[in-house]
C-alpha cells in the first residue's frame, strides 16, 4: 500500500501515533525548571520601562525625556514617537528608559514630560448610529435573489440582533523580551514569541531603519516556553525594537523589558468585535432559504477585518450581506485564536438556533438537515459528529422545545453548535542527527506554545525509528536552529510532524545503508522496530539500534526534513461539532455550565492525550469569553476600566463547573488525511453554543456575549419563561 | 511603587506615635493585600508604612458566652474560619468570610484590613478619586456603572462598600475598637462607615492617626444568621450584591430581624423596611420575597446597573430562607 516513502505507517504499525503520551516537557514546567522569558535574568541585566499616552486620540506637541537620564540609576532613555506623531490609542508608548532596577526604571519615566494635543476619540462601537464617519463600509455581496426568498409568502423568517464584544488576549505571561548585544554587531534576543524564526529578520529590519546596522544572521532569538500567546505574539513589536535600542544605548547591557499587565491587557492584543441584524428564512420543511446579515465591528484603528458569515452553511442560495467597519481608539487587533471565527459562528448558530425555534424543530434536525449546505468535503464529517454529540450529550433525553418547563428557578437547556478550519502546516524545516553512540537529535527553529509540538517531534522521531519516545532529544525555540514558520492558523503540527517524519526516514534509510553489509541483505530489506534494526519478516536477523549505529563508525547521519516536501503528509479543513448543557438561575441569571460535548476531527492525530488537552483547554477559553470576558472601555475618558485580572475577568475552575466531554474522530474516514491542525478549531463554537444552550434554557435569546447576569436578567425581562 | 519608609512598632502606642494627624504620607500595614496593591497602580502614595502586625495585643482572639467574641484587628481571615468558636457560635461570620475564595487572600487579609479596605470603584482604582470625578464632575452617572450603588447613591459617592464582613457584623450588634493618641473609642459597625460628600473625604469614620484594634461580637444564643451572595464568577470575584440576615424564631414568628444588605451602597446597608416586613410574621418563601422587595423598594438604579436591583432582592429572600432554615 505505501506508496510514497515517506507515508505515515499504516494503523497496527504506527507505535506511538495516535496513543496517548504524555508531554516530555511536563516535568520541567509542573517543577519550575522551565525558564519562560520572564524568568530569564541575565549578568548585568538592566529593566526597560515605558512612558505610555493616557490620552485616546492625540498629538505629541512636546517631549523632553533628559530629566529621565539624569536620573541615578538610569542607563538609558529615549524618545519611541516624537513630536508631531498622532497617537491613536491609550497606552500607546512615549518614550522608554533602562535603568539599574524596576523602581528606579518607574521613577525615570514619570520624569519625562510630554504635552499632548488631546484630539476627540470614540472607544464605544456597538450603537452604530453614533458611530458617524468612523463608520466605513466594508463589503456588500449578495448571492441569488435575497429579496425574492424573503418575500416569498411559504417563508418563515427569524429576525434578530447578536453581538460579542471586543476582548483582549490576556496572556499570563504578558508580552516582553530581554535584548542584549554580544558586541557591536551581534544581537540576543529572549523574547516571548509565536515566531522564533521570524523575529531576527523582523528586528534586524526594524533598527536598520533607525540606522542601526546589524545583519539578520547576527541576531539570535530564543524562546523555550511561553506563557500564552494566542496570536498576539508574532512580532517582535516596538518594545522590542525600543530594548535592543536601550540595550545598544547602555553599552550592550541586557535590558529586560516585559509589559505590566495593565499596558498587556490595554494594548497587546484585542479580538474585534462583531455586532449585527441578521435574517433567515426556511420553507415549512426547515430547509433553508434565504440568509441576510448588516454586521459591524471594531479592531482599533485599522480594519476589523470581515467573518466570514454565513458561516458554514455557505451554500444558501440567496444570500446578502454587508459589513461596516468602526474605527476607533482602543488599541490595535491582533488575531485571536481562530481569527474571526467565533464571532461568525455566534452570528449564525445563534440566527440558525432562533430560526429552529420558530419552527419548532429540534436544533439538532435542523442542522441534520442543512448540513448539505456546508462545504462538500465536510459534509459527511458533519453528519458523523452531529450524531456523535447527540449520543454524548444524550441530546434526546435533555433537548425540549425553547423554554424549561419545569417549575422553580433553575431552568435547563441544550445549544448547539458547529465549526470548521484550515490547520494544513506551514513551511518549515528541521535537522535530523543520529550519532554513532545511538543518540537522537531533532532540531528546529520552532516553537511550543503549550501545544505539545515537542512531544510531537518526539513522538514522529521514535515512530519512524522504532524507538521510545524518551530517547529522543527535542532541540527547538532557538532561532539558530533550521528555520519554521510562526505558530499560528493551527500549522505547526502538520508542519513539524511532517519535516520531522521526512527527515527521520531519510536519516534511517542511511542508517540501513550503513548496517545492511553486516546483516548481509540490501538495505531496502531493512526495518526499524522494537529498538532493533531487522531484516523485514526475520527479527532473528537483526541488531539492536545502539549496535547499528555503532556501524556508523565515525559518521555522523545528519539529515534536513523539509514542509511542503513529497507523499501527502497532511491536509487541510477540520470540522467540530459542540453541545452545551446549562442551568440558569432565571432570578439571578447566573449561568452554569453542566457539561460540554465536544465531537473533533484533526485528520490523523498523534498525540492523542495533548489533542484533547488542546480541546479542552478550548472549551475553557471559550467559557471564558461566553460568560466572562470583555474589553471595558468608557467614552469618556477614552481608556480601558478593566486592564487587571480582578475586573478582566477569565473562569476559574469552580466556573467551568461540570463535566467536558471530548471525543475526538479518528480511524478510517480520518487517519488517511493525514496531520491536520488542531489549535484552534475546539475554540469557536463555545460562543454559540452556550448562548444557544441558555435560550433553550429560559425561552429567549441573550443577544449579546457575554452572557452575564445583567444581560441575562435584561433578556428575561422583555420575554422568556421567567 | 514609589520608595517607602517602613516602621514596625511592638506596641499600639509607639504605632500611633507614629501616624501623621492627616492622611497621604503615611498608611497602616495590616495583610497588605489592598494597600500594596493600591501602591503599585499609584492610589496611594505614602512615605512611610506602619506595620501593625507585630503588635501582641491586635492578633488575639478570645470567646465566651458573656463577654462574646472579640477578634484583634490583625486576626487573618483563615484564622477567623479555622476558629472553633467561631465555627459553633458565628456561622454567619464564617459564611461571610468563606466569600474570599482565595488561600491568598485568605492567609494574608486580615479582619481590620477587611473592614478598613479600599472601594473596588474602577474609576477609582484607575485615578480619578474616591468620587470618580473629571473636570469636577462624576464620570459614573453617564459612564460604566453596571457595579456601582443603586442605593444611598444621590452623589456625589457612587462605588460601592467593598466589605464582605460588615454587613453580618452590623446584622450581629457588633462594635469596632479605634485607637488614636487621645485614647479610644468604640463604635458601632455600622457607624464605622461613612458616604463622602466631599473631596479629600474618606468612608471610614477613622482618624488618619487611629487604629482599628478589635472587633467585638455580642453573643445571642438562638439567632440565626445566613449570608447570601451573588456574583458573576464563582472563582476570586466581587459580589453584585449580598444580604446578611439575623433574626430569631419565637412561637413560629420571627423577632427582631436584622437584615442588612452589601456592595449596593457607598456604606453597608441596613433595611429597617426589610425588617419591618419580617418582624412578627410566620416564615415562608412569599414573606421573604416580600421583604426582598421592600429592601429595594427606594433604589435609585443608574443607568446600566439596574439589574443589581433585582440581585439585591434576590439576595435578601435567599438569605432570609436560609436563615430560618437553619437551626439553633
Ligand atoms: C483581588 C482581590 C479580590 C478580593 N476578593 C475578596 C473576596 O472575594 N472576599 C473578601 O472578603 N475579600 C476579598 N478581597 C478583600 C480582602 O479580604 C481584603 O483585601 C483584606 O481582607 C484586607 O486585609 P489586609 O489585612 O490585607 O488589609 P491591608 O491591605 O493591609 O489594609 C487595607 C486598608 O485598611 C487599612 N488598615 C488595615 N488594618 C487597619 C487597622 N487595624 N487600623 C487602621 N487601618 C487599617 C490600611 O491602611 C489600608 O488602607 C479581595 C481583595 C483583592 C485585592
Ligand atoms: S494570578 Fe495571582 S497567583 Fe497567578 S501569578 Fe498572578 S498573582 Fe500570582
Amino acid at each position: 500500500m505505501a506508496s510514497c516513502k515517506y507515508d505515515w505507517p499504516a494503523a497496527g504499525q504506527r507505535d506511538a501515533i495516535g496513543k496517548s503520551t504524555d508531554r516530555i516537557d511536563g516535568p520541567a514546567k509542573v517543577s519550575g525548571r522551565a525558564k519562560y522569558t520572564y524568568d530569564i535574568n541575565r549578568p548585568g541585566m538592566l529593566f526597560g520601562k515605558m512612558l505610555t499616552c493616557p490620552h485616546a486620540h492625540a498629538k505629541i506637541k512636546s517631549i523632553d525625556v533628559s530629566p529621565a537620564l539624569k536620573h541615578p540609576g538610569v542607563k538609558a532613555a529615549l524618545v519611541i514617537q516624537d513630536v508631531g506623531s498622532e497617537i491613536q490609542w491609550a497606552g500607546d508608548e512615549i518614550a522608554a528608559v533602562a535603568a539599574v532596577d524596576e523602581a528606579t526604571a518607574e521613577d525615570a519615566v514619570r520624569l519625562i514630560r510630554v504635552e499632548y494635543d488631546v484630539l476627540p476619540h470614540l472607544v464605544r462601537e456597538e450603537n452604530l448610529s453614533k458611530d458617524g464617519d468612523r463608520a466605513k463600509p466594508a463589503g456588500e455581496q449578495k448571492v441569488g435573489d435575497p429579496d425574492k426568498a424573503f418575500a416569498d409568502p411559504e417563508a418563515v423568517i427569524s429576525e434578530g440582533f447578536y453581538g460579542i464584544p471586543v476582548i483582549t488576549h490576556c496572556c499570563l505571561e504578558t508580552h516582553g523580551n530581554v535584548v542584549e548585544w554580544r558586541g557591536a554587531d551581534s544581537i540576543l534576543t529572549h523574547s516571548s514569541t509565536q515566531n522564533v524564526s521570524g523575529i531576527p529578520s523582523q528586528l534586524g529590519a526594524a533598527l536598520r531603519a533607525k540606522k542601526i546596522n546589524v545583519q539578520d544572521s547576527n541576531i539570535e532569538t530564543i524562546c523555550q516556553y511561553i506563557g500564552g500567546g494566542f496570536g498576539s505574539k508574532f512580532s517582535i513589536d516596538r518594545w522590542g525594537v525600543v530594548a535592543a535600542e536601550l540595550s545598544k544605548q547602555a553599552g550592550g547591557k541586557p535590558v529586560k523589558l516585559m509589559l505590566d499587565r495593565d499596558e498587556d491587557l490595554e494594548v497587546a492584543g484585542a479580538r474585534p468585535s462583531y455586532f449585527g441584524h441578521v435574517k433567515v428564512a426556511a420553507s415549512k420543511d426547515g430547509t433553508l432559504t434565504a440568509w441576510s446579515s448588516e454586521t459591524w465591528g471594531t479592531g482599533g484603528p485599522g480594519p476589523s477585518g470581515v467573518p466570514p458569515v454565513p458561516y458554514i452553511l455557505t451554500n444558501i442560495p440567496n444570500i446578502y450581506k454587508k459589513h461596516t467597519s468602526v474605527s476607533t481608539n482602543i488599541g490595535p487587533a491582533r488575531a485571536w485564536r481562530a481569527p474571526n471565527h467565533p464571532q461568525a459562528c455566534l452570528m449564525t448558530l445563534a440566527a440558525l438556533d432562533d430560526l429552529a425555534a420558530k419552527l419548532a424543530m429540534d436544533a439538532m434536525e435542523f442542522l441534520q438537515k442543512n448540513i448539505h449546505l456546508a462545504p462538500s468535503y465536510l459534509v459527511n464529517t458533519y453528519q458523523q459528529e452531529l450524531s456523535k454529540a447527540a449520543e454524548l450529550s444524550e441530546w434526546s433525553k435533555y433537548w425540549h422545545p425553547r423554554g424549561d418547563k419545569t417549575p422553580g428557578h433553575l431552568k435547563r437547556g441544550l445549544g448547539v453548535s458547529l465549526h470548521t478550519w484550515g490547520g494544513r502546516g506551514h513551511a518549515g524545516s528541521c535537522n535530523v542527527i543520529v550519532r554513532p553512540d545511538g543518540s537522537v537529535t531533532v532540531q528546529s527553529g520552532t516553537q511550543d506554545l503549550g501545544t505539545g509540538t515537542r512531544t510531537v517531534i518526539a513522538v514522529v522521531a521514535a515512530s519512524t525509528f522504532g524507538l521510545p519516545v524518551d530517547a529522543i532529544q527535542v532541540e527547538i525555540g532557538d532561532s539558530r536552529y533550521p528555520f519554521d514558520g510562526a505558530s499560528g492558523g493551527s500549522t505547526t503540527v502538520g508542519a513539524a510532524s511532517a519535516w520531522t517524519r521526512r527527515g527521520s526516514v531519510d536519516a534511517l534509510n542511511e542508517l540501513f545503508a550503513a548496517v545492511a553489509p553486516s546483516l548481509g541483505v540490501q538495505a531496502n530489506q531493512l526495518e526499524a522496530r522494537d529498538g532493533r534494526i531487522q531484516v523485514q519478516g526475520n527479527p532473528s536477523k537483526s541488531l539492536s539500534w545502539k549496535d547499528a549505529c555503532a556501524k556508523l563508525g565515525a559518521k555522523t547521519i545528519h539529515t534536513v526534513g523539509k514542509n511542503p516536501g513529497p507523499c501527502n503528509l497532511g491536509s487541510v479543513g477540520v470540522g467540530g461539532v459542540q453541545v452545551a448543557d446549562v442551568t440558569v438561575d432565571t432570578e439571578t441569571g447566573k449561568v452554569k455550565i453542566n457539561r460540554l460535548v465536544a465531537v473533533q476531527d484533526c485528520g490523523l492525530i498523534i498525540d492523542k492525550l495533548t489533542a484533547e488537552s488542546q480541546v479542552y483547554g478550548g472549551l475553557i477559553m471559550g467559557v471564558c469569553y461566553s460568560l466572562f470576558e470583555e474589553k471595558v472601555m468608557d467614552q469618556t475618558i477614552g481608556r480601558m476600566l478593566n486592564a487587571n485580572m480582578e475586573f478582566y475577568k477569565l473562569a476559574g475552575i469552580g466556573d467551568i463547573g461540570g463535566e467536558l466531554i471530548v471525543h475526538m474522530m479518528t480511524g478510517p474516514g480520518y487517519d488517511e488525511r493525514g496531520v491536520i491542525g488542531l489549535g484552534e478549531p475546539p475554540v469557536i463554537s463555545p460562543g454559540a453554543a452556550i448562548s444557544n444552550a441558555v435560550a433553550n434554557a429560559i425561552g429567549v435569546r441573550v443577544s449579546q456575549l457575554p452572557l452575564t447576569p445583567r444581560r441575562v436578567l435584561a433578556a428575561l425581562a422583555k420575554g422568556g419563561i421567567a | 511603587m514609589q520608595a517607602f519608609e517602613y516602621a514596625s512598632p511592638r506596641s499600639l502606642q509607639e504605632a500611633i506615635r507614629l501616624l501623621p494627624a492627616q492622611w497621604g504620607p503615611t498608611d497602616v500595614l495590616a495583610g497588605g493585600t489592598d494597600l500594596v496593591s493600591a501602591m503599585k497602580d499609584g492610589i496611594s502614595t505614602p512615605q512611610r508604612l506602619v506595620n501593625i502586625k507585630q503588635i501582641a495585643e491586635l492578633h488575639r482572639m478570645t470567646f465566651s458566652p458573656r463577654a462574646g467574641l472579640h477578634i484583634g484587628a490583625t486576626v487573618t481571615l483563615r484564622e477567623l474560619l479555622d476558629d472553633g468558636a467561631v465555627q459553633q457560635h458565628y456561622p454567619g461570620l464564617i459564611q461571610a468570610a468563606e466569600a474570599a475564595r482565595s488561600e491568598q487572600l485568605l492567609n494574608m487579609g486580615t479582619v481590620g484590613g477587611e473592614l478598613l479596605q479600599r472601594p473596588r470603584c474602577w474609576y477609582y482604582r484607575n485615578g480619578y478619586g474616591l468620587l470618580a470625578l473629571r473636570d469636577g464632575k462624576s464620570l459614573v452617572p453617564e459612564g460604566e456603572n453596571q457595579y456601582h450603588a443603586i442605593l444611598g447613591n444621590a452623589g456625589p459617592a457612587y462605588f460601592v462598600s467593598p466589605s464582605f464582613l460588615a454587613p453580618i457584623l452590623i446584622a450581629l450588634g457588633a462594635t469596632v475598637q479605634l485607637h488614636g493618641p487621645r485614647g479610644a473609642r468604640s463604635l458601632p459597625v455600622q457607624k464605622l462607615f461613612v458616604t463622602p460628600t466631599r473631596v479629600g473625604q474618606r468612608e471610614h469614620d477613622l482618624a488618619p492617626n487611629e487604629i482599628l484594634t478589635e472587633i467585638r461580637v455580642p453573643y445571642r444564643p438562638g439567632v440565626r444568621t445566613a449570608v447570601y451572595e451573588i456574583r458573576e464568577k464563582e472563582a476570586l470575584d466581587w459580589p453584585l450584591a449580598m444580604a446578611a440576615v439575623a433574626l430569631r424564631q419565637e412561637g413560629g414568628v420571627l423577632r427582631d430581624p436584622r437584615v442588612v444588605l452589601g456592595q449596593v451602597a457607598p456604606v453597608p446597608w441596613p433595611s429597617p423596611e426589610a425588617e419591618r416586613t419580617l418582624t412578627g410574621k410566620k416564615p415562608s418563601e412569599d414573606l421573604a420575597d416580600a421583604a426582598g422587595r421592600a429592601a429595594v423598594a427606594q433604589a435609585t438604579p443608574l443607568s446600566k446597573n439596574g439589574y443589581k436591583v433585582q440581585l439585591a432582592r434576590i439576595a435578601v429572600k435567599r438569605a432570609i430562607l436560609s436563615a430560618v432554615q437553619q437551626g439553633g
